[in-house]
């Protein structure tokens, strides 16, 4: 180390390697590892906390929904739409071409059970609430940018890239289902 | 010179430990400014004071209100009616973040005309747009502190633009929210970003300041100062001038306050946020229908779908910006000069204006058509005519100097004493 000053003061800079360099770069190194250590509780803290993450699920009671109706329950903060479809709902559902949809999903895979539908009512564009009974395939139609889904909640026409989600969910008994 | 006073001995000792005097004489006082300048270089002044204006009343407001959801929107109403003076301070900070934005797009427009922008102020350009950015996150972000309908499904849609980014999208918007949707977390970080941009904006103003001050302000000519007889100094010429349009301003500005506090605003903004009912028809504050028209006027595009294509879109009418220096090949920087260009630069405002039109409108039929029209007419300038017209127009003949038009003779009869360079 001691003859470093000598040799900058004589101009002659080493070419090999030295274990000078060795240090900056360990120190280099260290101390990213160190700051990016340091940043990251104070990037964390902004995700969703322990309280907000705990597990929590909603109850559904069926009985008081008549066919052709649909009621809106809160889970998770959010709404979820829970639709008694009619025959003639389910038959248009059933019946479209997957040639047709922006987001191919046939609707056998979205309802556990034909004649109730439970999405998540959140539209997958820009996260507004989509209206029920709405729309030019009479499933629902957002109303901020003009997306229509048809009766089984899928995309059918306007910006939205997705189609609704469909939650977790299972049948307790023919008239109580658990979402989450 | 006399003897300096005690007084005076004491103010020079200071100054010169600290040369704030000095420093403060150079920028405001003797500053050499071209003498030409018109009256839409008011426009930076201004924006400076309603910064300041909006900073005082915000943290008079801070001092009233609370940020969680179950007492946002009725703390806001407790100023409105029971805090004295309330609804004068909430008013003039919800104004004047209208006011700001106006200021600062007619600002825009003036560096646009008269090629601000151009060698060598590039950099003073892109902190410019920097700051229209910062002053966009800040205005959004106060504008859901009063947690009405709008407030909530606005903070919900521009969040939600983050979930257009495939893979990471979800995670990046439930770490922005702290949840699973638009909540109490989400109101709080808003509230301290809310109180911490506008720092950070005074920060890139003395920035913007520094880098104006190496090359001093461009001019109606667009030509360079030639010499001590192109300029004045800024005090007491611009101080006054700036003082006098700060009055129109306040005219103009107050008469909104005081008799139509409401007309910019949405009367949803009344309705207490409710996180399961979405507003019919939701619209953004004025001041970004034009970016509004954009986000959404933008179909599939190949393998990127409309939602993130929109997005793209929309950043990307405001990026474009930072490389509007060398889109423009015209060396000559006055619109003033540049036939063509001149017609186009006024297209272009009559476009932005069409945009915001479009923005408001719900986004079906003919609106979603004419602002599909009007997103493409957009780039199409900036993209191609810009670049295009500079390489084929030919400018009128540039003046000798910025003194010749105006004193026949060259300069030569200049009421300055420094003289013999012209």
């Amino acid at each position: 180390m001691a003859e470093s000053p000598a040799s900058t003061a004589g101009g002659a800079v080493p070419e090999e390697e030295t274990r000078r360099d060795f240090l900056y770069l360990a120190t280099g190194a260290v101390g990213t590892v160190g700051v990016l250590a340091a940043a990251w509780p104070l990037v964390h803290q902004m995700n969703p906390s322990a309280d907000v993450l705990a597990l929590s699920t909603t109850e559904v009671d069926l009985s008081g929904i008549d066919e052709g109706q649909s009621i809106t329950v809160v889970w998770r903060g959010k709404p979820v739409f829970v639709r008694h479809r009619t025959a003639a709902e389910i038959t248009a559902a059933e019946g479209t071409a997957m040639a047709d949809l922006k987001d191919p999903q046939p609707d056998s895979e979205r309802a556990q059970r034909p004649q109730w539908l439970i999405l998540v009512g959140v539209c997958t564009h820009f996260g507004c609430i989509p209206l029920g009974q709405q729309g030019e395939y009479d499933g629902w139609f957002c109303p901020c940018h003009g997306s229509h889904y048809d009766t089984s909640g899928r995309i059918r026409k306007g910006p939205a890239p997705k189609n609704l989600v469909v939650p977790r969910y299972e049948f307790r008994d023919d008239t109580t289902i658990l979402i989450g | 010179m006399s003897t300096p006073s005690v007084g005076m001995k004491m103010v020079q000792w200071f100054d010169h430990r600290l040369p704030i005097l000095t420093f403060t004489n150079h920028a405001l006082v003797e500053y050499p400014t071209p003498r030409n300048l018109n009256y839409w270089w008011n426009f930076g002044s201004l924006a400076g004071i309603i910064l300041v204006l909006q900073i005082i009343t915000g943290i008079v407001l801070a001092m009233h209100y609370t940020p969680h959801v179950d007492f946002a929107f009725k703390s806001v109403e407790h100023i409105m009616r029971d805090v004295n003076y309330g609804w004068l301070l909430r008013y003039l900070h919800a104004n004047g973040s209208s006011a700001f934005f106006v200021v600062v797009y007619i600002h825009i427009l003036r560096g646009l005309y008269y090629g601000s922008y151009k060698n060598p102020r590039e950099v003073l350009w892109w902190l410019g747009i920097i700051l229209l950015f910062l002053m966009m996150a800040t205005a959004f972000m106060g504008y859901v502190l009063p947690w009405g309908q709008m407030s909530f499904w606005a903070a919900t849609v521009i969040t939600n633009l983050f979930t257009a980014f495939p893979f990471v999208g979800e995670s990046i918007v439930n770490w922005l929210w702290g949840g699973f949707g638009v909540g109490n977390p989400t109101l709080n970080r808003f509230f301290s970003l809310h109180y911490l941009l506008p720092f950070v904006i005074v920060a890139v103003v003395f920035m913007h300041l520094w880098a104006l001050h190496v090359f001093k302000s461009n001019n109606p000519l667009g030509i360079d100062v030639k010499g001590p007889q192109d300029e004045i100094p800024f005090h007491p010429y611009y101080t006054v001038k700036d003082l006098f349009g700060l009055g129109v301003f306040m005219v103009i500005f107050l008469a909104i306050v005081f008799y139509a506090p409401n007309f910019l605003g949405h009367p949803d903004n009344y309705i207490p946020a409710d996180p399961m009912v979405t507003p019919a028809h939701i619209v953004p504050e004025w001041y970004f229908l034009p970016y509004y028209a954009i986000l959404r006027a933008v179909p599939d595009i190949w393998f990127i779908e409309a939602k993130l294509a929109g997005v793209i879109a929309m950043f990307a009418s405001i990026l474009v910006l930072f490389v509007i220096p060398w889109l423009d090949t015209s060396k000559v920087r006055s619109a003033t000069f540049r036939p063509i260009y001149k017609q186009i630069y006024w297209v272009l405002v009559l476009d932005v204006f069409v945009l915001g039109y479009a923005g408001s409108q719900p986004a079906e039929g003919m609106w979603l058509l004419i602002g599909r029209i009007a997103t493409a007419y957009y780039f199409f300038h900036m993209l191609i005519l810009v670049p295009f017209i500079g390489k084929i127009e030919r400018p009128k003949p540039l003046p000798a100097s910025i003194s010749e038009p105006v004193l026949k003779g060259g300069g030569a009869a200049a009421a300055q004493p420094a003289q013999g360079r012209s």
